[in-house]
């Protein structure tokens, strides 16, 4: 088995859950990096729309903005923004809205805008972008961030982006259209909600981590599902379409992208 | 009346102090150069209306120009915060800054209500979000058909909009492609339009249903050749992501960004010498 890291395990479990054909809303940054590592690897024909406008990209190296050129370049079609958010959003065809977080607490719930208090913030974070309508409206909405206590936290300063609200039907009476948040991938673990109450539970452990280190890089009391799984090791074929993109991104960009 | 103007002459007489101004361009074809003019010009109390602040506002914040910030992402793209956003917000300097936060959908929106002349937009936005409990803008209507709840906002409709684009002709017909992200709308929201442009051409030859706003529709067509840098023009310029990069530190310390912008902007004359003093230093290197 070839060896590979913490990051490289997460970007490859983020991107086994993208089926051939879904139409994916993505995300710059780590949603991106696992969203074009699927369209390399297992679903060739997964479909790619950034908010920027470019639909069904197909970029070589990883953009470093939402708008690079590569991506429209590389379209079936460019429209303007209020298009995307209109008709292809709004409009009900997005099947998963791949998001990155600032923070994330158990019920999937998103902040990107501020920590402390909104008025007088401890850390102003960059704000919503397109990810309050993504997490509304995609069918589902898959979650990609790097796990520990300032990251997963008990009680978010801000939700930016809603989850599962307080869980349980908590969606539904919002009258949102999509089912909201269908996992969290980390480097350490994968979580789901859990039937009914939608609290976040871990159902697959990355292969070499413990309990241990998950409920010491969560800032509220973490729980397990019955039957957790061991997330397969990435595969050879995994790792080398993944490395090989972030060499092609480095050399063209100077930087790695999907780093944030 | 020629459209084809100079950038400085532009600013000087379609930008007002206290003006409500969108410097639009998703990370494409941003009108750098204009703020650098509007920051030489010191306009004042200007209220900056844009979905992503970018470094082109993170200039105009440092440097004084504005008063109040409408948007709806505030980071440097693949880099990090914007550091003059950021010290305005939390810090207050170089002056407090009011700013009014949406999400890009409700901007887009916005912007599309604005060019259809219609006081606010409707969307499906905002359910269990935080966002209207800190923008009592963000409201909510009901619609009168099937009852739903939907967000209502307030239309966007600046004093002026500026974009960069590719092509004006002579007459000042201007071509846009690639990513267009709201430019169109904004354009058509404001009550002024400046348009900046890579190139002067006899003919657009624009394809059908192409991006063309007719000069009637604009207020000033200028050339400014690279004008978006640090962001691209597809076709002319590649997005410069080094400039990106070492915006970081420049932006991070109040003194260094002081200096910079006295060098760089208020120690030239236009565009042109910018771009000159830029590449200077590097060439020695």
């Amino acid at each position: 088995m070839t060896a590979y890291n913490t990051n490289e395990m997460m970007t490859v479990a983020a991107s086994r859950r993208l089926k051939n054909g879904a139409v994916c809303f993505v995300g710059i940054g780590l949603p991106s990096k696992a969203a074009n590592l699927a369209r390399l690897t297992t679903s060739p024909d997964v479909v790619l729309i950034y908010e920027s406008g470019p639909i069904g990209c197909k970029p070589s190296v990883l953009p470093l903005s939402i708008g690079d050129g590569e991506l429209a370049e590389t379209a079936d079609t460019v429209v303007p923004t209020g298009e995307i958010f209109r008709y292809w959003l709004q409009g009900g065809r997005i099947d998963i809205g791949f998001l990155g977080a600032a923070q994330v607490d158990r019920f999937g719930n998103i902040n990107t805008t501020v920590i402390g208090d909104y008025n007088q913030p401890k850390v102003r974070l960059p704000g919503a972008g397109g990810a309050p309508e993504i997490a509304g409206s995609a069918k589902e909405v898959l979650i990609i961030l790097k796990q520990s206590h300032r990251t997963f936290v008990d009680k978010l300063s801000f939700i930016t982006s809603v989850g599962h609200g307080d869980g349980g039907d908590h969606r539904q009476r919002l009258g949102l259209p999509g089912a909201g948040p269908m996992a969290i991938i980390t480097d350490l673990c994968i979580m789901e909600p859990e039937e009914g109450t939608r609290e976040f539970v871990v159902t697959s452990l990355h292969p070499g981590i413990t309990r241990e280190q998950v409920v010491e890089n969560t800032g509220w009391k973490i729980r397990f599902a019955d039957n957790v799984a061991e997330t397969e090791a990435p595969k050879p074929e995994e790792l080398e379409a993944l490395r090989a993109l972030e060499a092609r991104t480095a050399a063209a960009h100077g930087q790695a992208g999907g780093e944030e | 009346m020629s459209k084809i103007i100079s950038l400085a002459e532009a600013i000087d007489r379609y930008v007002n102090d206290g003006d409500s101004i969108a410097l639009e361009g998703f990370t494409h074809l941003i009108p750098t150069a204009a703020s650098h003019e509007i920051i030489r010009q010191n306009k004042q109390d200007l209220t900056l209306i844009r979905m992503t602040p970018d470094l082109v506002y993170d200039l105009l914040i440092g440097a004084g120009c504005a008063k109040k910030l409408i948007f709806s992402w505030g980071g440097n793209p693949g880099v990090g915060s914007l550091h003059r956003l950021r010290d305005a917000v939390e810090k207050g300097w170089p002056k407090p800054l009011e700013i009014e936060e949406h999400s890009h959908a409700d901007l887009a929106n916005a912007y599309i209500a604005g060019a259809s002349n219609l006081p606010f937009a409707v969307l499906r936005a905002y359910a269990g979000s935080d966002l209207p409990k800190v923008n009592p803008l963000i409201k909510s209507v009901t619609c009168p058909f099937t009852g739903e709840e939907l967000a209502a906002v307030p239309s966007v409709r600046p004093d002026v909009t500026v974009i960069h684009a590719q092509k004006a002709d002579r007459k000042g017909n201007v071509l846009l492609w690639g990513i267009l992200g709201v430019q169109k709308e904004a354009a058509l929201a404001a009550k002024r339009c400046i348009v900046t442009v890579e190139e002067i051409v006899d003919d657009l030859e624009a394809p059908m249903n192409s991006c063309v706003l007719p000069q009637w529709a604009l207020t000033a067509v200028c050339h400014v050749p690279g004008g978006a840098h640090p962001s691209y023009a597809l076709g002319y310029t590649e997005r410069d992501n080094r400039f990106y990069q070492s915006w970081d530190p420049i932006a991070r310390d109040r003194e260094t960004f002081s200096a910079w912008i006295d060098e760089y902007i208020r120690g030239t004359a236009d565009f042109g010498e910018f771009q000159a003093k830029l590449a200077a230093p590097q060439e020695g290197k």
